[in-house]
């Protein structure tokens, strides 16, 4: 890519600007889906272009850059995303939580508390937590308008009288400040409940479907459940087997043909971090 | 001993390194020029401006090349510069009727004033192999000429409507709503259904008109005229006050006519199908008119009989293929972190059904 060809972090300032006055909508009505004109990225639809799009409009050039792919910043296309903000904005970029200004994440919240003045971007496919239940786009937003969140509490109800359990584990949808159902991108539920309260600025980009949602600090979030079957945030019952943390989500890795596995933090920072510090796994070299 | 898997960012270097010497393949044989795959690869660049929506026949050819041929990944490097370039206004409406015809046909009237002109069409010839182009062939010999009375060509449905046999389209200068700067909201009316009709995937396209041949939402269509030709493309410059010509483009436009019965709204008469695109692009063209006729079931007050085309939320939302594709190919990318916890939960409903079923064995 010809770096100068294009503007700064690749977006024209209009389109910046008409992303920003999206944001803002969002941060105003917290959970709310805020159609916006989603550009054509140089990556393909599906790939992060809402997160890239939303990264692109809040990006300052004293910015620290960082981005995550099932929390690793090393996944080929954290990589991809990482040198493309490199490339056309010229940004600092960091592995390190607590350096970056501007994380933006396929998947994963990382482990380490966020921060006030950093802003999470969240790439998400599907914005719309209700499409599973209701595939027509015309219908659900009349039922969010209309506060009609009822065929989701019964598929929830379905799935306890099914199997004892919601069966959702990923993509767990939540109510924002008693209002928006809102979905939190493919997250695994392990991660909702640092989604309220949270001290940074968190941003939802969906380039396909043309939405852009948002949680200002601090936001009430509440994962939907039932009294008697009240969430429960779930991982793998192991420590990490590299740096032995208990409290961090684990991603599972077949290690040989026989099938033997261990399960290792899918935070790569936070793991090479507890690593740096002396915590040992048992199967740490 | 697990080590987690650092090196993402070289493989994504060799990667790249190794599709640039694939995309040149054998450097023996000579490598092909973007000007020879705009000359004798027309009907793949057309494709390509018409569903990258943009008017430029050496990008399109470049993008050809760049993407190895895999049109759908030409047309997204073309929309992906597209969208960086700056909008300096709107054209003022093309007249087709002022249109140079290559090609004009009409299937429901033997002979009509500016006649039949079958032009380049793959229609009459036998879908033989030629291998005398397998070998270096030489230039054809030029295709007889013929002059032509130039003016304009009327369009066969101002004859119907004439008679008042087919439903009125009366000229709307309403600004047409942009997709590619608003985003796509429901319902849409017909001129953003035509705009989003015009970008959308050519396959999907025809499959939908098919459907609707084969009777999902039967809409019997005839092809009214299908012309193709060059036409001026004309801009209002404010500075001046007047319009003047800034270029020229090729276009293949369709007026389908069809049978309709009448409604409780509407009385019997022919009713209209539109379709226009860049460049010879009949069959997208086709495709395009039927699929419009069938989504105006509801203007028409027609069934909605449940059929995939009369369903414009569904058609609109899916017919860009850019979109399809990317989200198609996105499961591509890892998805460790949520097939983890779906992982955990099968594990956990599989413990729950084999204790049950224990349970039930053991009464």
């Amino acid at each position: 890519m010809t770096d100068q060809a294009y503007n700064f972090a690749y977006l024209d300032e209009q389109t910046k600007r008409m992303i920003r006055r999206a944001i803002l909508k969002g941060l105003a009505i917290p959970g709310y889906q805020v159609p916006f004109a989603s550009r054509e990225m140089p990556m393909p639809y599906g790939w992060g272009t809402g997160g890239v799009q939303v990264s692109a409009a809040v990006m300052t050039a004293d910015d620290t850059f960082k981005v995550i792919d099932q929390g690793a910043d090393d996944t080929t296309n954290a990589v991809s995303i990482r040198k493309f903000f490199e490339a056309t904005a010229q940004v600092a970029t960091t592995t390190k939580t607590s350096d970056a200004s501007v994380i933006q994440t396929r998947h994963r919240i990382p482990e380490e508390g966020l921060t006030e003045g950093q802003i999470l971007v969240y790439q998400v496919p599907i914005p719309e937590p209700l499409r599973f239940l209701e595939p027509r786009e015309s219908e659900t937003r009349k039922m969010h308008s209309l506060e009609e969140y009822g065929l989701m509490h019964v598929k929830l109800y379905e799935d306890i009288s099914r199997h004892g359990h919601i069966a959702t584990s990923y993509a767990y949808p939540v109510r924002v400040e008693g209002r928006y159902v809102m979905d939190p991108s493919p997250i695994p539920k392990f991660d909702n409940p640092k989604l309220g309260g949270c001290p940074a600025i968190q941003l939802f980009g969906a380039g396909r479907e043309q939405r852009i949602y948002a949680l200002p600090p601090y936001t009430d979030v509440v994962s939907l459940d039932f009294e008697d079957h009240p969430f429960e945030a779930s991982k793998a019952d192991h420590p990490c087997g590299l740096c032995g943390a208990q409290d961090s989500y684990l991603d599972e890795v077949i290690t040989d043909d026989a099938g033997a596995r261990m399960f290792v933090c899918s935070d790569t920072d936070y793991c090479t971090g507890r690593q740096a510090a002396g915590h040992k796994g048992k199967d740490a070299a | 001993m697990y080590v987690s898997v650092k090196g993402g960012e070289r493989a994504i270097e060799n990667a790249h390194a190794w599709l640039a010497e694939e995309r040149r393949g054998d450097t023996d044989v000579p490598e092909l020029s973007v000007a020879q795959i705009r000359e004798q690869m027309a009907l793949a660049v057309n494709r390509v401006m018409a569903e990258g929506s943009l008017y430029d026949p050496d990008l399109a050819a470049l993008a050809i090349k760049q993407s190895r041929g895999d049109l759908i990944e030409a047309i997204f490097l073309i929309r992906a510069y597209r969208t960086t370039l700056p909008r300096f206004g709107c054209s003022t409406p093309v007249d087709t009727g002022r249109m140079a015809c290559d090609r004009r046909i009409s299937a429901t009237f033997k002979d009509l004033p500016g006649g039949q002109l079958l032009g380049p069409t793959f229609d009459y010839t036998h879908r033989l192999l030629d291998f005398k182009l397998a070998a270096d062939g030489q230039a054809p010999d030029p295709a007889p000429k013929r002059e032509t009375t130039g003016g304009p060509v009327p369009h066969v449905t101002d004859f119907l409507n004439k008679e008042g046999l087919i439903e009125d389209a009366p000229p709307d200068d309403t600004a047409p709503p942009d997709l590619t700067r608003e985003p796509l909201e429901m319902p849409a009316e017909r001129a953003l259904r035509l705009q989003a009709l015009a970008r959308a995937d050519e396959g999907f396209t025809l499959s939908l008109a098919y459907s609707t041949q084969r009777g999902y939402a039967r809409t019997h269509a005839f092809v009214g005229e299908l012309r193709i030709g060059t036409v001026p493309v004309e801009m209002e410059i404010p500075e001046l006050g007047f319009s003047i010509e800034i270029g020229e483009i090729t276009l293949t436009e369709c007026e389908s006519v069809n049978q309709f019965t009448g409604s409780k709204t509407e009385p019997p008469q022919f009713t209209r199908g539109y379709g226009l695109v860049f460049g010879q692009t009949e069959r997208k063209a086709i495709s395009m008119s039927l699929v419009d006729r069938a989504m105006r079931w509801e203007e028409l007050g027609e069934d909605n009989v449940g059929a995939p085309v009369q369903d414009a939320e569904f058609v609109l939302y899916h017919a860009d293929n850019i979109q399809a594709t990317g989200f198609l190919e996105h499961i591509k990318l890892p998805h460790y972190v949520d097939f983890q916890s779906e992982l955990e939960l099968v594990r956990k409903l599989r413990r729950a059904a084999g204790a049950a079923e224990m349970q039930e064995a053991a009464e």
